[in-house]
């Protein structure tokens, strides 16, 4: 017996729909919009936080070390920086590495070349490649390396310089710069996300206001609220669900276009490869935000029509 | 059945009706007439808890239809059948649905929809018209869909605002026929109405407004404006 409610209302929701013509029509198209818009949103917040994360990965602080300094005593300073919270990881290049690459780096420079064999032995220093987990740790762990106690067996320091101070602009500005990307990227989300639901929400109003004298018989002939809401609702989330799926099938071909592109500009980030890595959380947003906004703006609309 | 105390609507500082008192009982079929504006419709919202009176009582058999919560409004609702001008069919549904949709407003099985809504089309002339939508129908026979729909749960009271206002002679009688004809099976019902034609077709209770207030009410049925 309470099943039979239940299944009225969703013959009749479904029915609602499948002859609501061009107002069912247009319903979905918008709905169709606002999830497009919703499920872009997703891809442009994937891409921003790719590329930031590639810009972050290419800042560093490099640690040289002095001549004199032993590997054994380096292997101590990257043991330590490694323990701390706020470091990524560190990169060990020995003065033979570092003079292998700088050899390699001008090959095509006879001059510089000619200059270094004139200089005789290793001239450059070994180092430690130090990433930060964020680019605004790097001054505390700069403050770390210049409070270390004494480094050499001797007793004297074995850190040459450290190449942040002159970074260091470069680093703060970078910071900065993902700060205010990530605020203002999130805020043009939210932005965009509110409007086109909204612009959903006023078209699953009017097609409710379509319907109001439809609703104030419905009232008068004695059905309860629960009654003439359920087939409104059910006929929202059946526009919404529609318009998800469309989406969906959309995104196929237009990220399978737009990935190659996106692949050669955006060092690597393939779209159609994101789509597919993250179907079931690109599927459960748009498929939830598509149910909770058909459900959410029927109710509202048609609530004003179920007052005395 | 029905009882009007005393009662006034006033809309800002118009009054629609003013200290309005008179009864209706068990079977009668009463005709409200008077001119536009004269306050019938509002007379019929009252009744249906449309709106809510600004003073006086509105009493339906032993409840006080002012103090109704909206919860309880449907319950009560269903208790009346209710027939408008513009007959008011649910556009999406056939002539068949919108029958079913009272029943199914009130919770009756499907087996009882299936037995009950085709004897109703029956009764009504309109078995062959089921599966027709409101606009592929005439208005004679929406206006019997809509008297369908008003007598499929077996109402206590039908209410029926202008029935025939929209309807042409023939028709208008085809629809005056059948709700005489319920009103011998022992349905109450009220109609307000222009149509002297329908008032001496009726030849009952004639109740007669007039710029909101009760100025005649005849046993006789006589149209007199």
């Amino acid at each position: 017996m309470t099943w039979m409610p239940v299944r009225r209302v969703l013959v009749t929701g479904w029915k609602n729909f499948a002859r609501g013509g061009a107002v069912s029509a247009a319903t979905v198209l918008i709905m169709t919009v606002t999830l497009a818009i919703i499920g872009t949103l997703i891809f442009i917040s994937a891409l921003l936080s790719f590329t930031l994360d590639t810009i972050k990965e290419k800042v560093d602080v490099s640690v040289y070390f002095v001549t004199t300094a032993s590997e054994a005593s380096i292997f101590e300073v990257k043991d330590q920086l490694e323990n701390l919270p706020q470091v990524a990881s560190v990169t060990y290049t020995s003065a033979a590495d570092a003079l292998a690459a700088f050899r390699a780096r001008h090959a095509n420079d006879q001059l510089t070349l000619q200059a270094l064999d004139e200089l005789g032995g290793n001239p450059l220093d070994a180092s430690l490649s130090v990433r930060a987990k964020d680019p605004t740790q790097y001054e505390s762990i700069v403050n770390y390396l210049e409070a270390l106690p004494a480094l050499s067996a001797a007793g004297a320091p074995i850190v040459d310089r450290i190449n942040y101070a002159q970074n260091k602009e470069v680093i703060d500005r970078l910071s900065l710069a993902i700060q205010a990307t990530r605020t203002i990227g999130f805020a043009v989300i939210i932005i965009f996300a509110i409007a086109s639901i909204l612009i959903a929400f006023a078209t699953v109003r009017l097609a409710i206001y379509t319907a109001k004298d439809e609703i104030a018989v419905m009232r008068l002939v004695g059905a309860s609220n629960s009654y003439i809401q359920g087939p409104f609702i059910v006929t929202g989330v059946i526009s919404g669900v529609t318009a998800a799926i469309l989406v969906l099938l959309l995104l196929i071909p237009a990220t399978w276009y737009a990935g190659a592109k996106t692949a050669g500009w955006f060092g690597g980030f393939n779209l159609a490869d994101y789509y597919a890595s993250h179907f079931v959380f690109i599927f459960l947003i748009l498929m939830g935000s598509a149910i909770v906004l058909g459900a959410v703006a029927s109710v509202l609309a048609i609530r004003k029509y179920l007052t005395v | 059945m029905i009882y009007f105390d005393k009662v006034t609507k006033r809309y800002g500082d118009m009054a629609a009706l003013e200290g309005v008192t008179l009864s209706v009982a068990p079977k009668e079929f009463v005709s409200i007439v008077g001119h536009s504006g004269a306050g019938k419709t509002t007379l019929l919202k009252l009744l249906l808890a449309e709106e809510r009176p600004s003073d006086g009582t509105v009493f339906f058999e032993s409840i006080d239809v002012n103090d109704l919560p909206s919860s309880a409004l449907h319950h009560y609702r269903r208790r009346i059948g209710m027939v408008f001008q513009d007959f008011r069919l649910i556009p999406n549904k056939t002539a068949y649905e919108n029958i079913a949709f009272a029943m199914e407003a009130v919770g009756r099985s499907d087996s009882e929809i299936r037995s009950d809504v085709p004897y109703i089309l029956e009764l009504v002339n309109l078995a062959d018209k089921a599966l027709h939508f409101p606009d592929q129908l005439s208005g004679g026979e929406k206006q019997r869909i809509a008297i369908g729909r008003a007598i499929i749960n077996q109402p206590d009271l039908i209410v029926a605002d202008e029935p025939t206002g929209n309807l042409d002679p023939i028709n208008t009688y085809e629809v005056v026929e059948i709700l005489k004809k319920i009103n011998e099976l022992g349905t109450t019902i009220i109609i307000t109405t222009h149509n002297k034609g329908v008032v001496d077709s009726i030849g009952k209770r004639v109740i007669t407004i007039d710029r909101g207030k009760v100025v005649r009410d005849d046993a006789e049925g006589k149209y007199i404006l």
